[in-house]
């Protein structure tokens, strides 16, 4: 009785045990509803006349408008799109980045000898703790000096420089357990390690490249942090940034366009929730990550 | 894209390959030393632009951050030397006391419930239940959005005045406060989206009651230990590594939060400093006043503090996580 519940054999449960059951997913259902509630409530109310936004706390839009998304589209300096597309080059360069500078980094530590390996190593799992926060400063600088303020090189070119070591870390995990004779068999036929790395650890990590893939997706798309430091004209903004301005410019007349945007800014997050779930949760789970 | 690849590789390795000694006869013994030589030649390559980056963007800012903390800098002139100065303004400095009052405020209450939060839901779902899949992700969708531009947006509404809060009390005819605004209680709504975002946590959680063998408690329950001694005696002992990498990891994260508080206070950190996060008052100092001698030592009083909790974390663990058998 006390055993956990298994899930072969369909036993009978007594009438008690389903009635408890009943409850638990009751209570679960409930819970979620709670939990959800504000994000289905700004769908909704992005659908509401903003005066209505204020008053009516329930979920059906009774005087149903898209205007909000069309006044808040060209709410800004520039329409929407000019945000949405700015975040997609960011996002793009960084996914490319982080796929191609982190798994030649994680191919080097699962699959390489040489020497310094463990200290590198070491230093690299050190650099995931390391808070932006503390870098920032001199990498602003460093920038500055460049010329790349207010351009999305500070947002891109660190990624192809391996500096996201969590996404190194997952994949040499990946990698080391990959069947070390496929490669031992290409050595054999006297293929070097970049033939190796390209045609048979590169295939056979799909799964790590997506989980990296997705979650770049998502972290890159919700950063604020580095886009709002390093992008400072309207018309090099991303979304969260735009967000960001659109809200300190509104005054309490135009949430409904604010709230229209924002699930515009959701979306695509959701998105690749959807179609990444399976890579997410078990990135997650391996990893631990947010 | 194959054919491509594989052309690309073949040339690439071929010149790769041409600077080293005579390769033709791959005898074992005769290529150990050229084999070590490509090895490291090949590590340099591979491992390349991740060293590019350690230099340049992590481990050499690290470094020069701790350099810029001991000048006077504004960006647009020549750093000074100040020795010690900008760690001396810190003591005097009420706004950072505030920040660090904050922060702490606000890692010490929300991690906890949010971790609570977790257990307990990975708790409920560890039953085997239909739909669990459907559950997880449900809970988990908050863990992803939560700490976005737009659900900051969402908060600022949904505390605010007229907010959704305030639309479900006086349904009850309550009057309620405009939480955001108030400085009593805007940090405290912060703490709630923190809580809120327990997906990611009960997720590793979920995967760690897992691991735990069935027979324990199957043994538990022919001796007749009811379920409180059961989560107390087996399963909290089981997951403790668990609870301590989520416990590690979040204390690390909330540290950093940055967006929630700036987009609420609409980078105030206001109302009268009550949302005034370390790091949004460094952001204050370093990119609204250019102080970047200041902000630098701030970052490194941040990373002090961060590594301290650390170290402290892994310090104590040994005396409450249980690795196995």
């Amino acid at each position: 009785m006390a055993t956990k519940t298994e899930a072969p054999a369909p036993q009978k449960r007594t009438k008690a045990q389903r009635t408890r059951r009943l409850l638990i997913h009751l209570g679960l259902i409930g819970f979620g509803l709670i939990m959800l509630y504000p994000l289905l409530w700004m769908l909704s109310s992005s659908f509401k006349p903003t005066a209505e936004i204020f008053r009516e706390p329930g979920l059906i839009p009774w005087s149903f408008t898209p205007e909000n998304y069309t006044e808040g589209w060209n709410a800004l300096q520039f329409p929407f799109h000019h945000y949405l597309l700015n975040s997609a080059i960011v996002v793009g360069g960084a996914i490319v980045g982080n796929l191609i500078g982190c798994s030649m980094a994680a191919y080097a530590f699962a699959r390489l000898e040489f020497r310094g390996k463990r200290l590198f190593f070491a230093i690299m799992l050190a650099t995931i703790m390391l808070p932006i926060h503390v870098v920032i400063v001199p990498q602003y600088i460093l920038f500055a000096e460049l010329g790349w303020i207010n351009t999305f090189y500070p947002l891109i070119v660190p990624k192809l420089l391996a500096t996201d070591g969590f996404f190194i870390f997952l994949m040499v995990q990946f990698i080391r357990g990959l069947p070390k004779d496929l490669d031992e068999a290409a050595r054999i036929d006297g293929c070097g390690h970049i033939r190796i790395f390209c045609q048979i650890i590169l295939p056979l990590s799909m799964p790590a490249l997506a989980t990296t893939a997705i979650f770049t997706f998502i972290w890159t798309w919700n950063d604020f942090f580095s886009q709002l430091i390093f992008l400072t004209s309207p018309d090099m903004y991303t979304v969260p940034v735009a967000l960001r301005t659109f809200v300190d410019s509104s005054s309490q007349t135009s949430w409904g366009p604010l709230f229209a945007m924002s699930v515009v800014a959701l979306g695509p997050v959701f998105g690749f929730f959807l179609a990444g779930q399976r890579y997410l949760v078990k990135g997650i789970a391996t990893t631990g990550i947010k | 894209m194959t054919t491509l690849l594989h052309g690309k590789s073949r040339t690439a390795d071929d010149s790769g390959t041409g600077a080293k000694p005579p390769r033709a006869p791959r005898k074992a013994a005769a290529s150990r030393g050229g084999n070590r030589r490509y090895e490291n030649l090949a590590a340099l390559g591979f491992l390349g632009p991740w060293f590019l980056g350690l230099v340049l963007i992590t481990a050499g800012p690290l470094m020069a951050s701790l350099y810029f903390s001991f000048t006077d800098y504004n960006l647009i002139g020549d750093h000074q030397w100040v020795g010690l100065e900008n760690y001396e303004r810190m003591l005097s400095d009420s706004r950072l006391h505030s920040a660090l009052r904050v922060t702490f405020v606000y890692v010490f209450v929300s991690v906890p419930l949010q971790l609570a939060m977790a257990l307990a839901l990975a708790m409920v779902l560890d039953r085997g239940l239909r739909g669990l899949a459907l559950y997880r992700s449900v809970y988990y969708l908050p863990s992803l959005l939560g700490g976005s531009v737009a659900v900051a947006i969402l908060w600022r509404q949904v505390f605010g005045a007229d907010g959704l809060i305030n639309q479900v009390l006086a349904f009850f005819g309550i009057q309620g406060e405009g939480w955001v605004s108030h400085p009593d209680y805007a940090l405290g709504t912060l703490i709630v989206l923190n809580v809120w975002t327990f997906g990611a946590p009960m997720v590793i959680f979920l995967a760690g009651l897992r691991q735990i063998p069935a027979m324990y408690y199957e043994a538990a329950a022919v001796d007749g230990a009811n379920p409180v001694r059961r989560f107390w005696h087996i399963t909290v002992p089981m997951l403790t590594p668990i609870i301590f990498f989520n416990l590690v990891l979040q204390i690390i994260n909330a540290f950093q939060t940055f967006t929630q508080a700036f987009i609420v206070s609409g980078g105030t950190g206001g109302p009268s400093d009550s949302t005034l996060f370390f790091t949004l008052y460094l952001y204050q100092r370093g990119f609204g006043a250019f102080d970047m001698g200041y902000a630098s030592a701030m970052a490194w009083l941040l990373l002090m503090i961060i590594g301290g909790f650390t170290a402290v974390n892994f310090l104590a663990s040994k005396y409450w996580v249980f690795y196995g058998d």
